[in-house]
């Protein structure tokens, strides 16, 4: 998280700080364990009004920020999301509203999202778990689009009134807007790591949409595509950093707290070494973290590498954080009753999300070498 | 990032009506670059030996390009005027930066010249002193050093034995600094002696400056076991220091020592470093696919993901320099907390080195020093791969920092805090 806050952004973090602690608070996260959507409709409505859903959109349909950069903005809320371990599809709504926005269209949608009576979630990611690969396939068909694939996982599906699909047509991704209780959408629900997040399958078959359904052009929606997986990656990074320096305080806390043959944990220098490198893990991730917001953000060229750089450092180095969290506590550290598991889930589900450290180490390679072959 | 929403600047931001509007500076400045310094493209940072010959050519043409600078109005951006600097601003120099990016610049002036050395020098030099260096370094007239490592301490600088007696007007100074990088070329070094044995090892410790070329200084050249010939050592036998020449109080060294240590740490960081943006070094994206290309193994996924690696670490070194100078600079960090960049930085560097040997393959064993590009020179430099986590303090020292005092966990005990420096078992050299 950036070091200094302006007075409103500091405003802005410290609502919704407040409202994770009292509506959020740990036990509360034990008991949506069970809990078919992982967080409660008017929970999410509320959450809505501290501007939870409206950072990435326009002034002009009701969205705005306090800063002059919603999307850095955003990430106050998502780390407040990660240190709390919070409930609720901040990624995928964020991402669906701003692309409304952008695309100036399903203004109707955009009111829901904006005032958290309603969800919608964004279809990436496909089973045969390639990265960037889509398949799915929007046909136009007269005035109608047909749409045929799979999608997971696919976050709160269950709880969305609405699917922002990416398929492809041709050569170019085209990206559709269907609603869930459209005939042959069928969503199944998966098992996962948090507590509070779900994830489905959705497939699609022979799914028809009018034209109107498509968000911007189709077969041309390949750079739309690009800003809505920077804005996840942003978010998500955001969210992860919160979760490693929950993990983290409350891990050094420990070692002031916990005594061994007399001594505290923090006493030995073999584990402050430990601690250390943690604090240079989690201050990194904050510092790449932050740069790639203000890069995705201004729309910079450096954005995509600096997104994918924090993407592959926070998630490779965020589970070591937080794994040697896990670590430091012993036996209790792996137990349901201990808190640092809250925060370990968080982070490997969004390690996993949206491409993994090596995939996007990846992409860095492919993109460096396709601005050296443009310059 | 955004301005604040105030409409209230900074409460660091000077007067404006003082300072130099940042878009003139800027124009000022591209206009004296292009006028007067070479065009050198993307500067890869190389461990390549160098002659002598080549090195003292290089010497040269650092001083002459930092009398450009200084003609120009550009030395010392962020030095007071009266000092011979411009008394600008951080984003001013930051600003020179970028306008000097692909540009010749004064490397050698750097580090150590400009920071710790013109930096201690500011925060605790007489006026007189101040008067007398500040202006000769920035006009590229004095190149300086730093006496502080001895052979017999290495992490422990407060364990220095170098020893300062006074006579009269003078002092007199018997012992020996080493890693000095470039003595035999430079002018004056800042030194941290012991005055006073018969108290604890922090509180008998006093900084003098002194001119390399003095009577009963010897300069010996280490070699490395790359070859390379830059670090040096000196040995003083009875070299005459005047008292005018002393910095900071009498036994109160560590007190400049401590900012001294910090002001090294701040390394390219220094609001009083200028280096290019856009210099590369190992481990950027496009050193590395370069090594990746020259290797013949652009196509190969395991080199790819190694070369993504090493960018990421990169990247994240720099991201978090720059986080650590801001925390610090707004006091929203502690001047400790460098030592967090200082240890991830480190660690970061030879795992980059250890990825180009690897990508490198055989051709790390043995190169073709015409033909091999960037995949040559990869085994000296993974033989030097230490150096990253040793010079300007261990990662082990910056990882006990980071721990005691960013952390704030307990201290390791210590037997030399309370005891006369003379007491305390020292290594048999």
């Amino acid at each position: 998280m950036l070091l200094q806050l302006t007075s409103d952004q500091e405003f802005l973090r410290e609502t919704t700080a407040r409202f994770l602690d009292e509506l959020a608070p740990v036990e509360r996260l034990r008991e949506l364990r069970g809990h078919e959507q992982g967080f409660e409709a008017d929970y999410w409505r509320r959450g809505a009004e501290l501007g939870w859903t409206s950072l990435l959109v326009g002034e002009d349909h009701g969205g705005g920020s306090v800063s002059g950069s919603g999307l850095v903005d955003l990430t106050l809320l998502a780390h407040e999301f990660g240190r709390h371990a919070a409930p609720g599809p901040l990624v995928p709504t964020n991402v669906v509203a701003g692309a409304l926005s952008a695309g100036s269209a399903h203004l109707d949608l955009l009111a829901g999202l904006l005032d958290g009576s309603a969800v919608a979630t964004w279809c990436l990611a496909e089973p045969h778990g390639r990265f960037g690969r889509v398949d799915l396939a929007v046909r136009v068909d007269g005035d109608e689009l047909v749409l045929d694939g799979v999608k997971r996982p696919v976050e709160s599906a269950g709880a969305a009134t609405h699917l922002l699909v990416t398929g492809r047509t041709g050569d170019g991704l085209t990206q559709v807007v269907v609603p869930t209780d459209t005939t042959g959408v069928t969503i199944t629900p998966l098992v996962g790591v948090d507590l509070t997040r779900r994830f489905s399958t959705v497939r699609f078959d022979g799914v028809r949409v009018p034209a109107a359904a498509v968000l911007g052009q189709v077969g041309k929606a390949d750079e739309d595509v690009e800003r809505q997986l920077q804005h996840a990656l942003v978010i998500l990074d955001a969210e992860s950093v919160g979760a490693m320096e929950a993990a983290f305080e409350m891990t050094v806390e420990w070692s002031f707290d916990r005594y061994s043959f007399g001594r505290p944990l923090a006493s030995y220098q073999a584990l402050k070494h430990r601690f250390a490198d943690m604090k240079t893990w989690l201050e990194g991730a904050h510092a790449i973290a932050d740069e790639s917001a203000e890069a995705v953000a201004a729309g910079r060229p450096d954005a995509a590498v600096l997104a994918s750089a924090a993407k592959a450092f926070i998630g490779e180095y965020g589970s070591e954080l937080v794994q040697d969290c896990v670590q430091m506590h012993g036996g209790i550290g792996v137990t349901f009753e201990h808190d640092v598991h809250l925060f370990l889930r968080r982070h490997t589900v969004d390690r996993a999300l949206y491409g993994t450290p090596s995939e996007h180490r990846l992409r860095i390679v492919d993109l460096t070498e396709q601005q050296e072959g443009a310059s | 990032m955004s301005a604040p929403t105030d409409g209230t600047a900074p409460d660091t931001a000077p007067d404006p009506g003082e300072v130099e509007d940042l878009d003139a500076f800027r124009a000022r400045a591209r206009a004296h670059i292009q006028a007067n310094l070479r065009h050198v493209g993307s500067q890869v940072v190389s461990l390549r030996d160098r002659s002598d010959e080549e090195e003292l050519a290089g010497v040269a043409r650092d001083r002459e390009v930092q009398r450009i600078l200084f003609d120009g109005g550009l030395a010392g951006i962020c030095v007071p005027k009266e000092y011979g600097g411009q008394g600008l601003t951080p984003q001013h120099q930051q600003v020179l930066k970028e306008e000097l990016a692909g540009h010749e610049y004064p490397m050698r002036l750097q580090s150590p010249t400009m920071a710790p050395c013109l930096a201690v020098i500011l925060d605790f030099g007489t006026e007189e002193q101040k008067r007398r260096h500040v202006p000769a370094i920035l006009r590229g007239d004095e190149i300086w050093m730093q006496f502080l490592s001895e052979p017999g301490n290495g992490s422990d600088l407060a364990g220095v034995t170098t020893t300062a007696v006074r006579d009269g007007d003078e002092w007199v100074l018997n012992g020996s600094k080493v890693w000095t990088t470039g003595a035999w070329w430079s002018d004056w070094g800042l030194c941290l002696a012991r005055t006073n044995w018969d108290v604890p090892k922090h509180r008998g410790l006093t900084v003098f400056m002194l001119p390399i070329d003095r009577e009963g200084i010897e300069v010996q050249r280490i070699e490395m076991l790359n070859g390379n010939k830059e670090f040096c050592q000196e040995f003083f036998t009875d070299v005459r220091v005047p008292d005018s020449d002393r910095i900071g109080e009498v036994d109160e060294g560590w007190t400049v020592g401590t900012r001294w240590l910090f002001h090294e740490r701040m390394l390219y960081h220094s609001p009083y470093v200028t280096v290019p943006e856009g210099t590369v070094r190992m481990g950027d994206a496009g050193s590395m696919l370069g090594v990746a290309r020259d290797a013949g193994r652009l196509d190969d996924p395991i080199a790819r993901d190694l070369v993504g690696e090493s960018t990421v670490l990169g990247l994240v070194s720099g991201a978090l320099a720059r986080r650590v100078t801001a925390g610090v600079a707004s006091g929203a960090m502690s001047d400790q907390s460098a030592a967090v960049a200082k240890l991830f930085g480190g660690k970061a560097n030879t795992r980059s080195a250890t990825i180009s040997f690897e990508i490198g393959g055989a051709m790390g064993a043995a190169w073709d020093e015409d033909a091999d590009g960037d995949a040559a020179e990869l085994g000296n430099a993974f033989l030097m791969r230490q150096v990253a986590c040793i010079g300007g303090g261990t990662t082990e020292m910056a990882a006990n920092v980071v721990a005691e005092r960013v952390l704030g966990m307990p201290r390791e005990r210590s037997i030399d805090r309370e005891v006369p420096f003379r007491e305390v078992p020292r290594s048999a050299t």
